[in-house]
């Protein structure tokens, strides 16, 4: 009963599908050349784009990067204009690093949480409310957070950082000098609360995949809730936790608005979390895109360029541990 | 070791329907007893409310007494948790955990309860439960490889030794051989043959050979119309339902008139 | 019995059983009374301590309910109870700790926006209006992000629409590995990197000026691979059987796809366009970069700088002041009012063309 499927699964490439070739002759039907073409055609279109965004952006680069007189790498300063340009992306790679760690440290264990919440702990009519809410939430434009983090986060976070400085300040992290908390610190709650709906309707699904049979073999061994939640729905969705996750960090990598809404940035690494300064990839472009001059744009395009090479090694490192955990899907059993 | 079972006026309900309607039986300690019927006649969600399964699905909840010897399942202040580490259940499908090893799969509720503690002692369970399942002999060598990589029969004797691992009272099987090939069958009566031995053991079953061959006291189960709650026809001796049922209904079944 | 392995045989004797069904359980009540109490006594702790931030009196209620449970728990039931008492907590907590902000989001735009939007501010531009005076509206950004959005939706659709039956009927060998991949990669692209590229190609290279083309070329970039993707899940969904019934009908190919296989899935595949649609209309970066914004009412598209909402948002955010923050609450509003609605029309349509494989 497989030889029916199998034929339509693998027929031969190009040339005409098996059905027509015997009715029709040897001829290839025009219709079907063309849709062909046309469908195939969009394939290529799309590799072309690809190719061009990573061709563009290159040659831009080069130019901008060739004509830096400071290490790109390394150099805390961004003056991309004038004689002798200066500019390095060393503040712009930390805190892009730094807020996106903080905002992957809060959101993915909270969206777990819910994610579990909404599975297997919320009456099922809620959960299915919540689950439909929360979807929702995941559409919501990220100006929008930006806006909220800026004109509503920002003011309530004061009274909690001066906590923070006066039981955690000796730790250096959390030593905060009263001003308004434009910092990285705030920057990575804002975005755990933005990729939250993401990760967690991602997170979510998998859950409620797990097998309802080794939920119920943990059951009958006398598990309690939890530990039927350990046995048997955690292990199996363990590498769909790590693929939601990585999609909120990428989000969160290369998030703008939100960042150059709440931010006050300056080129500065500063160790304490908790005080303004720093910036990110996609801020700084935002924020110095429009007093930049040409050059001063290929430079913000080189840098622009780095975040895209992190963001697709994030990606990549997520497809790898995803292809790497499949054997323990669960999926065989 | 093993317990009676008394159930009194049970029935078990799916939201506002009715499943199961007022059953009352005993099953006697150390003996094999079968549930046999039609399709949906109640007989798997009977079996699931005598170890507090059934209320583990969404709107599932019962009513009436279950009492293993002196103890009411259904009492206050009893914990189903407890309950089931008591009656312990194997399933239709085997489902040994796919991420667990051989051996943790059968020390999975002995690690639960935390009684266990040495690892020379889990060691000697796991052997003993394996041993008491007639699979120690065919996997000594792979404990350590992961349980999904076993045969089917294989596998559903892994989690019949899970299940007497934690040493239960009660042995619940939902058509445990449903999924099996006549061999793996035969090794899976077997061996419930050599359980009954420690344990009380219900065995749901679609199989009426099977029940006849397996069990001591049979069960019938059935159901007015689809839609109304599944009745207990009858229980008696196995040998006495399949000679000479004393209702018609289950003479009808068992010559394979109906269902 | 003896210690000895052989008295060890009938096994029940090694492993105790507990005693008694019934262990003492804390009342059906406790948690929610716990809840209470640890509210309580954070709010008491904070008005005591003088602590002015409220998150402040939340963490410490959470923390004191958490901890309060698990002590509770371990005295009275049993560190295993505990242990699951401490997870449905934590849960809650959890569950909470989300809602309080993604709450407090929606309640701030609906309160500060609904004062703002009227009629006026949905059918006026900006204008000559000074920054600092209330007034004005969001005719233009809507326009432009209506235009926008469109010339996207109809460069991209296409493509992605494409591109996922090429996949999915065609699709063997290198050309179809390397699109599959490549479609992942292009899920990952930040958006100002979009924008960027865009930047790079039309205005550095090419010379043009800024437009709603541009802006919309970068958009449709964003929005291709998620169609491509939604696209090929719908039509993974669509039975092998159908196919082969038309193709033994003597059915040409392309006809099959175009009278079989998209009809079976059309539903899936117009709610995938308009949650894509519905993801690009917040995209404010490339809009930024490419097509920089104006006060103006500017209705054509490929000729100088447009406005859109989310950039008008940011742009009003940007001024500072009172009356400016008005109107980006206002244009929050009605952008998220936007974006919701076309998510429940699209899932409305996925709801009631639900493919016809299983229920």
């Amino acid at each position: 009963m497989n030889s029916a499927p199998s034929i339509s699964s693998a027929p031969p490439p190009p040339p005409a599908p098996p059905a027509a070739s015997p009715v029709s002759g040897s001829a290839v039907r025009p219709g079907d050349r063309i849709f062909l073409g046309l469908s195939r055609g969009s394939g290529i279109a799309l590799l072309v784009i690809m190719a061009a965004i990573a061709a563009f952006l290159t040659v831009r680069s080069v130019i901008a990067v060739s004509g830096d007189h400071a290490n790109f790498l390394t150099y805390f300063e961004w003056t991309a204009s004038g004689t002798e340009p200066k500019f390095g992306i060393a503040v712009l790679a930390f805190g892009t690093v730094v807020s996106s760690v903080i905002a992957m440290a809060v959101a993915v264990p909270v969206a777990v949480g819910i994610a579990l919440f909404i599975s297997h702990y919320a009456p099922r009519k809620l959960a299915s409310l919540l689950g439909y809410v929360v979807d929702l939430l995941a559409a919501v434009p990220s100006i929008i957070y930006g806006l909220w983090g800026a004109l509503f986060l920002v003011p309530h976070l004061t009274g909690l950082y001066s906590w923070l400085d006066d039981y955690l300040g000796w730790t250096g992290i959390f030593s905060y000098a009263d001003e308004a908390p434009r910092s990285l610190f705030t920057v990575g709650i804002l975005l755990a609360i933005m990729i939250l709906p993401i990760v967690t309707s991602v997170s979510r699904e998998v859950f409620l995949q797990a097998p309802k049979m080794h939920e119920e073999a943990a059951l009958a061994l006398g598990a309690t809730r939890w530990e039927v939640i350990r046995m048997s729905v955690l292990p199996f969705g363990r590498s769909g936790v790590i693929s939601a996750s990585m999609l909120g960090l990428g989000r969160a990598l290369g998030e703008t608005m939100a960042v150059a809404t709440v931010l006050s940035p300056s080129f500065l690494i500063n160790t304490s979390l908790l005080d303004g300064g720093g910036g990110t990839f996609a801020q700084n472009i935002a924020s110095k895109f429009s007093e930049a001059d040409e050059f001063g744009q290929d430079a913000l395009i080189a840098s622009g360029l780095v975040l895209f090479v992190i963001t697709l090694l994030v990606n990549g490192a997520a497809r790898l541990i995803i292809a790497r955990r499949k054997e323990y899907s669960g999926a065989n059993a | 070791m093993a317990k009676r079972i008394d159930v009194s006026g049970l029935s078990a309900y799916y939201g506002s329907h009715r499943a199961i309607d007022d059953i009352s039986m005993t099953v006697e300690p150390r003996s094999v007893t079968a549930f046999i019927g039609p399709s949906g006649c109640g007989k798997s969600t009977f079996l699931r409310t005598l170890n507090r399964m059934h209320e583990v699905t969404p709107g599932g909840r019962v009513e009436g007494k279950v009492m293993l010897d002196d103890e009411n399942l259904y009492g206050s202040g009893v914990d189903p948790v407890a309950v089931r580490r008591t009656v312990g259940m194997v399933f239709q499908r085997p489902n040994p955990f796919p991420t667990m090893s051989i051996f943790d799969n059968v020390a999975a509720g002995l690690r639960l309860n935390g009684t266990v503690k040495k690892k020379s002692e889990l060691n000697d369970v796991v052997e003993k439960s394996l041993k008491g399942a007639n699979l120690w002999n065919e996997v000594k060598d792979r404990l350590n490889k992961p349980g999904s990589g076993l045969s089917g029969g294989q596998q559903q004797r892994l989690c019949i030794a899970r299940a007497i691992a934690v040493e239960p009272q009660v042995l619940l099987m939902d058509e445990p051989c449903s999924a099996l090939d006549p061999i793996s069958t035969l090794a899976i009566e077997d061996l419930i043959g050599e359980l009954k031995e420690r344990f009380t053991i219900v065995i749901v079953t679609h199989n009426m050979q099977q029940a006849a061959r397996v069990s001591d006291r049979t069960a019938f189960f059935n159901l007015a119309a689809v839609g109304q709650p599944g009745k207990l026809v009858e229980i008696d001796d196995t040998e006495r339902i399949f000679s000479n049922p004393s209702v018609q209904a289950t003479e009808d079944y068992i010559s394979g008139r109906f269902g | 019995m003896s210690n000895t392995v052989t008295a060890r045989r009938p096994v029940a004797d090694s492993a105790p059983l507990p005693v008694s069904l019934k262990q003492p359980r804390l009342p059906r009540w406790a948690p929610a009374g716990l809840a209470a109490a640890a509210a309580a006594v954070g709010c008491g702790i904070g008005l005591a301590a003088g602590l002015e931030s409220r998150i402040q009196w939340g963490l410490i209620a959470a923390l004191l309910f958490v901890l309060g449970t698990f002590l509770l728990a371990a005295a009275v039931e049993g560190t295993r109870q505990a242990k699951d008492r401490l997870a449905t907590s934590l849960v809650w907590i959890c569950f909470l700790l989300a809602v309080v902000p993604l709450a407090s989001l929606i309640w701030e735009t609906v309160a500060r926006g609904i004062k703002v939007v009227d009629g006026y501010f949905l059918s006026h531009s900006m204008g000559t209006l000074p920054d600092a005076m209330a007034g004005g509206g969001i005719y233009h950004a809507l326009v432009g992000t209506l235009q926008q959005v469109g010339l996207a939706a109809l460069i991209a659709a296409p493509i992605g629409l494409l591109t996922a039956i090429y996949l999915v009927e065609y699709g063997r060998g290198k050309l179809a590995k390397a699109v599959t991949f490549f479609v992942d990669v292009m899920t990952g692209i930040p958006s100002i990197v979009a924008g960027l590229f865009v930047l790079s190609v039309w205005i550095l290279i090419l010379g043009f000026g800024p437009s709603g083309f541009a802006g919309a070329m970068a958009l449709a970039i964003l929005m291709m691979p998620v169609v491509v993707r939604s696209t090929e899940e719908m039509l993974k969904l669509v039975p092998n059987e159908l196919r082969e019934a038309s193709l033994a009908l003597g059915v040409p190919k392309w006809r099959t796809i175009l009278k079989v296989v998209l009809p079976t899935s059309v539903g899936g595949i117009a709610t995938g366009v308009m949650l894509a649609i519905a993801r690009i209309t917040g995209e404010t970066a490339p809009v930024l970069l490419l097509v920089w914004g104006a006060k103006t009412i500017n209705s054509n598209p490929f000729e100088g700088a447009q406005q859109s909402l989310p950039l008008y948002v940011f742009q009003q955010w940007q001024q500072g002041s009172d009356a400016s923050y008005d109107r980006a609450w206002g244009a929050a509003l009605v952008l998220i009012a936007f974006v919701m609605i076309l998510n429940l029309v699209a899932r409305g349509i996925a709801r009631w063309k639900a493919p016809k494989t299983g229920r």
